[in-house]
């Protein structure tokens, strides 16, 4: 049979009337932002002669601001509220209830994470990958960066690192699956790994089949993926470092070492932590990599894949609600830092 | 040797960075040393992705049985994985013509909202006067840190059984079947888009010229169309820079797309089919490896040409803050 390109118009239709619905929304808003200042202004024109009239003080202008403002934040504030501030407190609440979110449950759910050894495993995992991914992705992104720095073919060399960026991390996975293929020992290897391992005379392995290095081995997938990421922001930070101050220093007699140390690190500083701290918000949600690679079995679940799992597969929302909180919480102490630091940034 | 990756550049660091500063000021790159680390690095980086692309373009027998590596001593070249994962209709080929045109559906408006809507809450919140500007600022900055994962339960209940208080039904189901459900995913796209975005467009709304502003305002120009004749032509940058990151991101969101547009081929985008690919037909490298390439491919061309207004969006974000 051959593929009916008929039976795929009702998609079609439905992206047209998304996109009339884009234009009908976007569209009205303006059109009603054009007419509600234009009858405020009529109105005010005629307070402002009525007032000259009586000598009465002017009408402040504040107040007619702040209902104009309030159109342009309606759609942003409505759907940040129904689609993120009450869903998160409702996850908030159900955390505490049991799977069919009847009950409460008190602390019964988060006991739960830390008793059962299944579980215990996932946190540990999550912070295998938390600590190893900024640390590793930020470290090759860095060095990259200072390697490649006005060399001759710096464009393309910064391309190749930085093309993962564009790859989902499901692609990203099946792509590192093959190079971890394996075959049995008589036969010739088709993955990568392992062909390297045979002609260097050892054994194939079943790489994501081996805990802990499973886990090690995803983790290369997301220092693949983001490495280009930190790279990029490094590489412009390390750019804007004023010339006069590396010349200056190299008047001075630095060495390249102490160069390195004492001018491009302090100078890249902001936009290390920045880079930093990115990569750990998002390595700390990672979710795609472990469920197209493994589906968290053989030990190397994470917590936003066992949220998934219990929320969506097991039906047990308590439990992945009370997940997705722990999740919430870790990320908090992050913002801080980063938060504290663009203050300093602002006021230094 | 990718076991290795992480530990290799750390360890050469020490020898590698010392005489690359030496280069950095000498304006040429001129060390050894840092050449080989990098060409190592750029080879790591793309090797994989090149064994793959190979690898699609190979025989069903020819890549279960040889290394992509061989190719190059017996070349066997075949556009037949494509056909069949794109057009074949048997349930275990990939259908991802139908999947392809799920991930275009979901993506174009996934990107249209928040991008209109956070260029207009951006502008207000940069250019206009009113009293808790600074605090609704914050708090939509602040949302930025709510991992999604903490609306995903209440959000698919909102849309499956609608909002009850107390017992009393103050928003019906939203009842979606089939290629309907593409708009749960919109919302919850943009949704999910939103405190990222403001907080990006913001950067740049707020770094134009006040002068410009006062000049208009003196002018008599309200803020509507301060907005429309003056701002958005000139934030058309931020706005291509962070329609691009919006693109990517949607284009390649598996878990959004698993919780609210269901796994069949009506709605499920390239994304979720992959996942399910790899998971149930693992071995079958045929298809994966063409299936993988399908999914690259738009947003790599995206990427690629647009690349400059991408960087750009990035650092905007990242950096100033």
């Amino acid at each position: 049979m051959e593929f009916d390109f008929a039976e795929e118009q009702p998609k079609f239709l439905m992206l047209m009337y998304g996109l009339i619905a884009f234009v009908a929304v976007v569209g009205g808003l303006l059109l009603l932002l054009d007419v509600v200042p234009a009858w405020f202004a009529r109105r005010r024109e005629a307070q402002l002669v009525a007032a000259s009239a009586s000598g009465a003080p002017l009408p402040r202008r504040r107040q007619r601001e702040g209902f104009l403002a309030l159109f342009f934040l309606l759609p942003t504030l409505l759907l940040l509220v129904v689609g993120l501030v009450v869903p998160a407190i409702r996850t908030t609440l159900l955390s505490f209830m049991d799977k069919d979110s009847d009950q409460w449950v008190g602390l019964q759910n988060y006991g739960w994470m830390f008793s059962d050894g299944s579980i215990v495993r996932v946190l540990v995992n999550t912070l295998v990958w938390v600590l190893l991914v900024p640390l590793v992705a930020t470290t090759i992104g860095l060095l990259y960066a200072v390697m490649v720095d006005r060399a001759r073919f710096e464009a393309v060399a910064k391309s190749l690192i930085f093309m993962p960026m564009a790859i989902s991390f499901v692609g990203a996975s099946i792509i590192w699956k093959f190079v971890y293929a394996y075959r049995g020992d008589e036969q010739e290897q088709i993955g990568l790994l392992n062909q390297i391992v045979v002609s260097l005379g050892g054994e194939p392995k079943q790489w994501l089949l081996e805990s802990p290095l499973n886990t090690l081995l995803l983790i290369v997938i997301m220092v693949w993926i983001q490495a280009g990421f930190a790279m990029v922001v490094l590489s412009a930070a390390i750019k804007a470092i004023p010339a006069d101050i590396v010349e200056a220093a190299r008047l001075d007699g630095v060495t390249s070492w102490q160069m390195f140390w004492r001018i491009t690190l302090p100078s890249i500083r902001p936009a290390l932590i920045v880079v930093v701290v990115t990569i750990t918000i998002a390595t700390l949600k990672v979710f795609d990599i472990v469920r197209t690679s493994t589906n968290g079995n053989y030990d190397t679940s994470v917590i936003a894949n066992e949220m998934y799992n219990q929320a969506f597969r097991y039906g047990e929302n308590g439990q992945g609600s009370a997940l997705a909180v722990v999740l919430f919480i870790l990320v908090i102490p992050i913002v801080i830092y980063q938060i504290r630091n663009l203050r300093q940034q602002r006021e230094g | 040797m990718t076991t290795t990756t992480p530990t290799v550049p750390t360890g050469t660091q020490r020898t590698g960075a010392t005489p690359t500063r030496v280069g950095r000021v000498r304006r040429r790159l001129n060390s050894p040393v840092a050449s080989l680390v990098s060409i190592v690095i750029a080879v790591v980086w793309t090797v994989p992705t090149f064994g793959l692309f190979v690898s699609s373009f190979r025989p069903e027998d020819e890549i279960k049985t040889t290394g992509w590596w061989t190719f190059f001593t017996n070349p066997q070249f075949t556009l037949e994985n494509y056909q069949e994962v794109l057009f074949g209709r048997s349930a275990s080929s990939g259908q991802l013509a139908s999947y392809f045109i799920n991930s275009l559906a979901i993506t174009i408006p996934s990107v249209l909202f928040p991008l209109a809507f956070a260029a207009l809450a951006a502008y207000a919140l940069a250019w206009m006067n009113f009293r808790g500007r600074d605090w609704v600022y914050i708090a939509i900055f602040a949302l930025q840190i709510v991992p999604l994962q903490m609306a995903l339960v209440p959000l698919l209940r909102f849309f499956s059984a609608g909002v009850t208080v107390a017992g009393v039904q103050v928003l019906p189901a939203w009842d979606l079947v089939d290629e309907q459900k593409f708009a749960q995913v919109w919302f919850a796209h943009t949704c999910f888009a939103l405190p990222l975005a403001v907080f990006l467009l913001h950067n740049f709304i707020s770094q134009l010229p006040g002068d410009l502003m006062e000049a208009a305002r003196v002018d008599g120009a309200s803020h509507p169309k301060i907005f429309r004749t003056i701002v958005l032509p000139l934030i058309t940058p931020a706005l291509a820079a962070f329609g691009i990151f919006q693109f990517l991101w949607v284009w390649n969101d598996l878990l959004v797309a698993l919780i609210f547009a269901g796994g069949n081929d009506e709605t499920a985008p390239l994304t979720v089919r992959l996942a399910e690919m790899a998971g149930t037909r693992g071995n079958e490298w045929q298809r994966l490896t063409a299936g993988a390439f399908v999914s690259i491919v738009v947003p790599l061309i995206v990427f690629l040409s647009l690349q400059r207004y991408f960087v750009r969006g990035l650092l905007a974000g990242s950096v100033k803050g």
